[in-house]
């Protein structure tokens, strides 16, 4: 069993509109170091594959196919054996 | 034989009772429920996919709904030149599923805007306005809380030269200002059509805007362009 995390986040053109509402309240709170707030997704696949890449290919599909939505979105994936 | 109406009906569509009242009660037309998991299209003429939370808008609105078993031949339909209107959750399906181009953010105040608005209808040239004049300006109502359309650039130039924009949000003068945009979708987008021209996907509510007791009978028009458009085929 592999264990996939996947990070979906906004494409860098796009504005996120929760990031930027989460940034204000930052900058409300005092935190004004914080240049930039960008918030996305975490998922975590549970995978039985034979191999580590064969683990990437099947999240990978899993992404393109569902997870993210690639016209927005960008998708970053992280294989870990468990 | 007059024309046969399928109104879809997903786990959590909630504006799928509105069309139908809309489709049957007030436009007299034929219309029928289609649930999620039918496949056969063969006796439907129109399909409309309704507004609502399909899969209570789990991981991104109308991304679950897009792959319920009646999608495939949703697509199928629409490829072979079948009238299809999305309306609002409706809209985010067809986007899911590639039948239109773009996708939806959340609208750019991050709140649920419930309201009237005012749309201008920027092309006649398709069967669902295809009586309603370019510039003519139509109240509708709205419910969304993504409804923030977005598109890279090279996509809006499409849509733009080919005369794809059905509906812009503008003001009651017909104006597209930046306050009548009220989602921050981009060119003040309300609703486009693909580029065979039989598919719209919009996010205001036609089909709650068909009796004038209810504040606007300007859905009316898009239904009586289709329903004249069906009779002469």
């Amino acid at each position: 069993m592999y264990k996939a995390t996947v990070n979906v986040t906004l494409r860098k053109s796009i504005l996120d509109p929760q990031g930027k509402a989460a940034h204000h309240a930052l900058t409300n709170l005092g935190l004004s170091d914080i240049k930039n707030v960008r918030i996305g997704k975490l998922i975590e696949l549970n995978i039985d594959a034979d191999s580590k890449d064969a683990a990437f290919d099947i999240a990978e599909t899993a992404c393109t196919k569902l997870l993210a939505n690639e016209v927005m979105e960008d998708f970053e994936i992280t294989i870990h054996e468990n | 034989m007059s024309a046969n109406f399928g109104v879809i009906v997903f786990p959590g569509s909630n504006c799928d009772h509105d069309a139908y009242h809309a489709l049957a009660h007030v436009m007299n037309a034929k219309a029928q429920f289609l649930w999620h998991k039918d496949t056969d299209l063969s006796d439907i003429d129109f399909l409309l996919v309704p507004g609502g939370f399909s899969y209570g808008d789990y991981l991104r609105s109308g991304a679950i709904a897009r792959f319920s078993p009646i999608m495939q031949s949703v697509i199928d339909f629409a490829r072979k030149g079948g009238p299809v209107l999305g309306i609002c959750n409706g809209f985010q399906i067809l986007l899911e599923a590639g039948l239109l181009p773009g996708a939806m953010l959340h609208n750019e105040q991050l709140r649920f805007v419930c309201k009237q608005t005012h749309l201008r209808c920027e092309t006649s040239d398709t069967l669902f306005t295809r009586t309603i004049d370019k510039g003519e300006v139509l109240q509708l109502p709205v419910a969304h809380g993504e409804g923030n359309y977005v598109t890279d650039e090279d996509q809006l130039k499409k849509l733009q030269d080919n005369d794809q924009i059905v509906f812009r949000y503008c003001n009651s003068r017909g104006e597209t200002t930046q306050e009548a945009n009220f989602n921050g979708s981009v060119d003040n987008i309300a609703g486009i059509c693909n580029e065979k021209r039989n598919v719209l996907g919009m996010m205001p509510h036609p089909e709650r805007a068909v009796e004038s007791i209810l504040g606007s009978d300007d859905g009316k028009r898009i239904f009586e362009s289709v329903l004249n458009e069906l009779a002469a085929v």
